[in-house]
């Protein structure tokens, strides 16, 4: 609630301050900048259209931003190879967060009123995300993250919906529910544990809903611990959990402190397979944690570049060409965002505004992307199925598909 | 069983805080300045042995000396452009400017090579053995034979030779040793050398056993060191040792018993109390201020 209320307070705050600009602008000149308040949100104008993406391109979570700008790159690349949307060209304009929230605000900021652009990628994280949803809905801009799985970017906690978030990412319950589900029943895990990061909302949904499904499932929850991002010492907990004997650790988190875990989890003779979500995936978690500790782990993920599908196959040939990698969920994702933003402007009729861009985001059907094919639910979430992954040797495998 | 693991957990983490207290306790013993910035010296030398391993595919035994070295020059260059001439100021300005240098470093190090984290290569094979059900893994032997090495020489240095004798006398009282004919300014440079390079040598063992290093990485176990120190007695080179592994020790044991949410508060509990309790430590003696 408090969090609400502060954000009720900034974003009032925001308002009295772009009033008083507003007023002051108008003493002297015509009141051309002070449109985007009101009105139906900015306007493409001339023959480009402008989309912004809010991203993580250093600090924490760099490795998230950076992938996904990537791939966001790309999309924008072969658009613009084929034409554009309707002869328009579209001007990408990214803007470094510094993987902070303070700053994801003020670059929503100036990307809304000064780079007057009508669509954004918002930032990766969800924290992150959720203070620039505020700036969307004042500025109609749609805004649209490409990571964020909380449940409250979207959507309030009073159950409203927040009209111009969108996300092409699954919610965190899902993925907690997947892996209870592929716990119990693949690997045939009765008694759990579950050691979560305690600093970030992410975490905690995963591990409310993991909780909840493996004990319908059957299984009992014999440890549940915490640890605080940046902690780099998790042995005297896992001795703790070692003691608990459990047949299976569900490690909801990011890989900064997952790689150590994982690490320290094996040097400490736990041998049991360990499970989290797509907060892992980075190469960074491999070089943290070494190939051979991380040999019977899973993760859920947002898809798999080892998908045999052609679809799937033809973008990663044309990452690999762009990049010289093998693209991750991340880079996947942030080429469905630029698409998912793409398709919704084609369908526009009439002028390219934020308000009208926001009408057919919300109208989307049926839409098939890398990720999946997805349609968008009353909630602004795209419904689609989740992968899991095994990682062998550092190397991430294709083991199933689970639809919701 | 948990229990001699969580011992040897404890000691693991504590050998690192007490190299880290070894080099702070000294400069404060010498001048009486907490340098806040040697956390970030601490920082460096992890950079230093990164670069050193994984880069320039050095030995791990040369890439801890070459940080050792490397560390006492920026040492001894910090105290000289930032601390020297405020030896006669007040004490909050030396501090103040302690905090100053600390964030100069690490933002200087942050645009040079951004704030993404650095994965240390992995420069020991995973032998682990097991007594009585207890994993211990060779790296975490090699860690506390290093600290304890480094320890060692460090008492001896001061202790029993020329400038360990030198620096008792500075830290004793500066005025009368330079008029015994020592060169001040050297001594404390030569603190300055030694202190750091401790805390480099003790960059590059945290990285090899935690992995995971960053330009940040240094603020944390910089003031857990401090609080080693004091908790030792401040100014006292076998006290910063035992603060350290007790510390070390206390926080595994906060964490044991399920409150791993808790550990950093139950270090900073431990600072006020030992303020409020026992200001000079366990290892200090109550002395009275000069009048």
């Amino acid at each position: 609630m408090t969090k609400h209320n502060k954000m009720k307070k900034y974003g009032s705050l925001f308002i009295a301050t772009a009033m008083l600009t507003g007023a002051l602008a108008g003493c002297g000149t015509d009141d051309s900048s002070s449109t985007s308040s009101g009105g139906s949100g900015n306007s493409a104008s001339g023959d480009v259209i402008k989309i912004g993406a809010n991203l993580e391109l250093s600090g924490a979570v760099a490795s998230y931003g950076s992938s996904i700008n990537d791939g966001a790159k790309l999309a924008i690349e072969e658009i613009n190879a084929a034409g554009g949307i309707d002869g328009k060209k579209i001007e990408y304009i990214p803007v470094d967060n510094k993987s902070e929230t303070a700053e994801a605000t003020s670059a929503a900021i100036r990307l809304a009123e000064q780079e007057k652009v009508v669509a954004m990628l918002a930032p990766a994280t969800s924290g992150n995300s959720v203070a620039t949803v505020q700036i969307a809905n004042q500025h109609k801009v749609p805004i649209v993250t490409a990571s964020g799985t909380a449940p409250n970017v979207t959507v309030n906690e009073d159950g409203s919906v927040n009209e111009y978030a969108f996300r092409t990412c699954f919610i965190d319950p899902f993925q907690g529910t997947v892996a209870a589900n592929f716990a119990s029943n693949e690997l045939q895990a009765k008694n759990v544990a579950i050691f979560a990061d305690n600093a970030s909302d992410y975490a905690k949904g995963l591990a409310a809903s993991f909780k909840e499904t493996i004990e319908a499932n059957g299984g009992t929850v014999v440890a549940e611990e915490a640890y605080v991002a940046k902690d780099v010492d998790f042995k005297s907990t896992l001795t703790n959990i070692k003691g608990k004997n459990p047949d299976f650790i569900f490690i909801p988190g990011y890989y900064e402190e997952v790689g150590l875990i994982v690490k320290q989890a094996r040097e400490l003779g736990i041998t049991v397979p360990l499970m989290g979500a797509d907060g892992w995936d980075s190469p960074t978690l491999v070089d943290l944690a070494g190939g051979d500790a991380l040999n019977n782990t899973f993760i859920t993920n947002h898809y798999s570049s080892e998908d045999p599908d052609t679809k799937i196959q033809d973008f990663v040939a044309a990452f690999k060409d762009k990049y010289n990698q093998a693209p991750n969920a991340f880079h996947a994702l942030g080429y469905d965002s630029v698409y998912f933003i793409v398709d919704a402007i084609k369908r526009v009729d009439g002028d390219i505004t934020g308000e009208a861009i926001q009408k057919q985001l919300a109208a989307t059907k049926d839409l098939s992307l890398i990720t999946g094919t997805f349609t968008v639910d009353e909630n602004h979430n795209p419904v689609k199925s989740a992968t899991v992954l095994e990682f062998v040797d550092g190397k991430q495998q294709f083991n199933s598909k689970v639809n919701p | 069983m948990e229990w001699i693991q969580q011992l040897v957990n404890g000691i693991s983490i504590g050998s690192i805080y007490a190299l880290i207290a070894l080099g702070y306790t000294m400069v404060y013993g010498i001048i009486k300045l907490i340098n806040f910035a040697h956390g970030d010296v601490f920082m460096l030398g992890a950079f230093i042995g990164f670069y050193a391993i994984a880069r320039w595919e050095m030995n791990v035994f040369l890439a801890l000396v070459l940080a050792m070295i490397l560390c006492a020059v920026i040492g001894v260059i910090i105290e000289r452009i930032a601390y020297k001439r405020l030896r006669n100021a007040t004490r909050i300005a030396a501090l103040i400017t302690a905090i100053g240098v600390s964030l100069l470093i690490e933002y200087t190090v942050i645009f040079f090579r951004g704030a993404s984290p650095e994965a240390y290569p992995n420069v020991f094979s995973k032998t682990n053995f097991e007594i009585f059900g207890v994993q211990i893994s060779t790296l975490s032997i090699f860690i506390l034979s290093i600290s304890i090495f480094l320890m060692i020489l460090l008492q001896f240095i001061v202790h029993k030779t020329k400038i360990g004798k030198a620096m008792r006398a500075v830290s004793h009282d500066a005025d009368a040793a330079k008029l015994m004919g020592i060169n001040v300014d050297n001594t404390i440079s030569a603190t300055f050398a030694i202190g750091s390079a401790l805390a480099g040598a003790a960059g590059v063992i945290f990285g090899i056993y935690y992995t995971r290093i960053d330009p940040l990485m240094g603020m944390l176990p910089g003031i857990k060191a401090f609080i080693a120190a004091v908790l030792g007695g401040i100014g006292i080179i076998p006290g910063a040792m035992v603060g350290g592994l007790l510390l070390g020790v206390v926080e595994t044991i906060v964490s044991a018993l399920g409150y791993s949410l808790w550990r950093d508060a139950a270090a900073f509990v431990i600072l006020i109390l030992i303020l409020i309790i026992r200001p000079a430590g366990i290892f200090g003696k109550n002395t009275r201020e000069k009048v």
